[in-house]
């Protein structure tokens, strides 16, 4: 391996837009306009400390708590501010519940708008071509591929988020998890339901 | 489209200069450089140009993308011009081509 491999003696260069992004930090710190020491803290931020469990937690809390729900439904922005989940993305959030008459999916036509602060970073898929283009066009079929087949009365409304406006789908609650804890719920929940490309998880029996 | 594989964890970040874009950008964003609705109005303009030639995947096509829309936006307000920019990469990498593997590797003193 590149250790003692004696044709590579000096250090493993990096792909090229690595050396391109490189060369802008560099130039970007020596001109004062960025500070190395938070660009660390940023990527940790969203490598290892916000994720979909964030969310999660919302959506078990708005099944357990009806106070808490009419709340996140009058004004989402708000509510997961209270619970300490606000910050870069998040700025103007909507939350969209799924009954058994309308199905919710998200999706960013333009780029990749996602609320941040409760989902982390979107995962490829939400930032392809394909997804962006299909999640408006074929609904139903995107759904399909993601192993989602919805009774033929159930609607599916497609959000497009924006710079402005992010969405958090709250899947509809599953059968059986009456007794569970919010905690318990929570783990039911996965980033894909609250993107609406899958449902919340059904107890373990 | 392919369904994605639901059971394996994906890393947030597939490769490290994904993250270290992103972050240069949000850092950006942060410090007033840029407003996000500015910086998604230049992305999504350049990701439809792209997405015209061909289908993008959304994994480091995507990032490409981003990090051409970083370097337009900082050429275009004058703050890392492409010569500064093309003359930091050179460094860089000649930085890496003389440092011997496990050394950390500096740039060379300005």
């Amino acid at each position: 391996m590149p250790h003692d491999d004696p044709d590579h003696p000096h250090s493993l260069l990096p792909p090229e837009p690595a050396l391109r992004v490189k060369a802008l930090e560099t130039i970007l710190t020596r001109k004062g306009l960025v500070d190395p020491a938070a660009l660390e803290e940023i990527i940790d931020t969203y490598q290892n400390r916000i994720g979909p469990k964030n969310g999660a937690q919302v959506v078990a809390k708005a099944w357990a708590d009806p106070a808490f729900r009419a709340q996140l439904m009058e004004d989402a922005t708000a509510a997961v501010t209270a619970l300490g989940f606000y910050g870069r993305q998040g700025e103007h959030i909507v939350a969209v519940e799924n009954t058994a008459e309308q199905h919710n999916l998200v999706v960013c036509t333009l780029c990749s708008c996602y609320p941040w602060p409760l989902l982390g970073i979107p995962p490829a898929w939400y930032k392809s071509d394909a997804y962006r283009a299909r999640a408006v066009r074929e609904p139903r079929k995107v759904l399909a591929d993601f192993g989602v087949t919805l009774p033929d009365g159930t609607a599916v409304r497609v959000w497009d988020s924006t710079a402005e406006v992010r969405y958090l789908v709250i899947p509809m609650r599953p059968k059986g998890t009456e007794g569970l804890s919010e905690e318990a719920l929570t783990a039911l929940v996965s980033r894909d339901s609250m993107i609406g490309t899958a449902l919340a998880a059904e107890p373990a029996p | 489209m392919e369904c994605p594989e639901h059971s394996a964890p994906e890393p947030v970040f597939q490769e490290p200069w994904h993250a270290q874009v992103f972050a240069l950008t949000v850092h950006l964003n942060e410090s007033g450089a840029i407003s996000w609705a500015d910086w998604v109005t230049r992305f999504s303009d350049r990701l439809a140009q792209h997405g015209l030639s061909r289908e993008l995947d959304g994994g480091d096509d995507y990032f490409h993308v981003w990090l051409e829309t970083l370097e337009g936006f900082l050429a275009e307000t004058g703050t890392a011009t492409p010569g500064e920019a093309s003359e930091m990469r050179t460094a860089w990498e000649a930085a890496y081509l003389a440092t011997p593997h496990g050394q950390p590797v500096k740039l060379a003193a300005q």
